[in-house]
């Protein structure tokens, strides 16, 4: 009786350990492609390491293995990367000196569209307020004739 | 104020101009290399002719060096070769041929054909040393110093013009100091 509980209990140790193994090596996937999809293959330029064909991103993708496998963080693995290829290889630039107008412009552009925006909006409003002001001037009922006059009469 | 507010279009469009202008004689496939002022990697890699004997980066200390990246799959390294014959009968400075992914015989064969323009040969089978000199196209050539620095990388072919107003120029500088 207690061998079989014994040999149940090393069987449930196995199976858990296996699982957890396996859950794992799941995440560790899981994590390589997503850093994989972060990163550029540098021949085909468009397409990240994750997508690309290339030997070079076979090649690439071996050593983000490697040295996620010796246990080198997301960060590491990057740094490493950078060394060689420079920042290009980055899908997401970092916000340094030489990006800053890559990140700021647009928002820059939208602010100085926005500034334009509010001035063109404000002196039409100015112009319809003294149109406002010129035409109270006469009577609507002025105006009513004026219109019938301009539309059916003969000059 | 009104002709300001006519040429300012004007001016906008001629600023998109000038960067469109700029933009077309851009190459994208060019990647600036960060390896440049920084000292080549180290690498120890056996020679193509002589397996058993093994070439290091303390090997080439002390002098300027061109370090080409070549291979026999490599159609574009045809382009380049002449010039690279040329330049080896010049003497002026001493080549090494890095052999990138590439089988040895494939290797031997190639230069039997085509000529062999390297002091020395070295063979990158599995493109290890390749990456760590950031190399994503064949063929790369690499101008180091006395000192082991990186000086300049030419990517793609080497053109008459690089190397008669870059490469050559930089190699006679760097010789001098």
């Amino acid at each position: 009786m207690r061998a079989r509980l014994l040999v149940f209990l090393a069987a449930a140790f196995t199976a858990l350990t296996a699982t957890a193994q396996a859950l794992n090596d799941i995440e560790f996937e899981g994590r390589l492609k997503r850093l994989e999809a972060e990163l550029r293959c540098l021949v085909c330029q468009n397409q990240t390491l994750a997508d690309s064909n290339a030997p070079l991103a076979e090649d690439l993708r071996r050593e983000v293995r490697a040295l996620a496998t010796s246990g080198k963080s997301d960060a590491e693995i990057k740094q490493y990367l950078v060394a060689r290829y420079g920042d290009f290889v980055l899908y997401k630039p970092p916000l340094q000196r030489n990006t800053w107008l890559l990140w700021i412009g647009p928002f820059g552009l939208l602010l100085g569209g926005g500034i334009v925006w509010c001035a063109i909006l404000r002196r039409r409003n100015g112009a319809a307020v003294e149109d406002d002001e010129e035409a109270s001037g006469a009577s609507p009922e002025d105006a009513v004739t004026r219109a019938r006059q301009a539309i059916y009469e003969e000059p | 104020m009104k002709s300001w507010r006519l040429i300012l279009p004007l001016a906008v469009f001629a600023v998109l101009l000038v960067f469109l202008w700029v933009g077309l004689s851009l190459d994208p496939r060019e990647v600036p290399s960060p390896l440049i002022g920084k000292p080549a990697p180290p690498f120890a890699l056996s020679t193509l002719h002589e397996p058993a004997k093994t070439l290091t980066s303390d090997d080439m200390k002390g002098q300027v060096w061109l370090l080409n990246v070549w291979a026999s799959w490599c159609v574009s390294c045809r382009t380049e070769h002449p010039l690279l014959m040329r330049l080896a009968s010049a003497d002026v400075v001493p080549v090494v041929g890095l052999d990138y992914k590439d089988k040895p015989e494939d290797g031997r064969a190639w230069l039997a054909q085509n000529g062999n323009p390297y002091r020395v040969s070295i063979v990158d089978q599995d493109g290890r040393v390749g990456i760590d000199f950031g190399v994503y196209g064949v063929p790369e050539t690499f101008v180091v110093d006395k000192q082991g620095v990186i000086r300049f990388k030419q990517i793609g072919p080497v053109t008459a013009e690089a190397l008669d107003q870059k490469i050559l120029p930089l190699v006679r500088e760097l010789q001098k100091s």
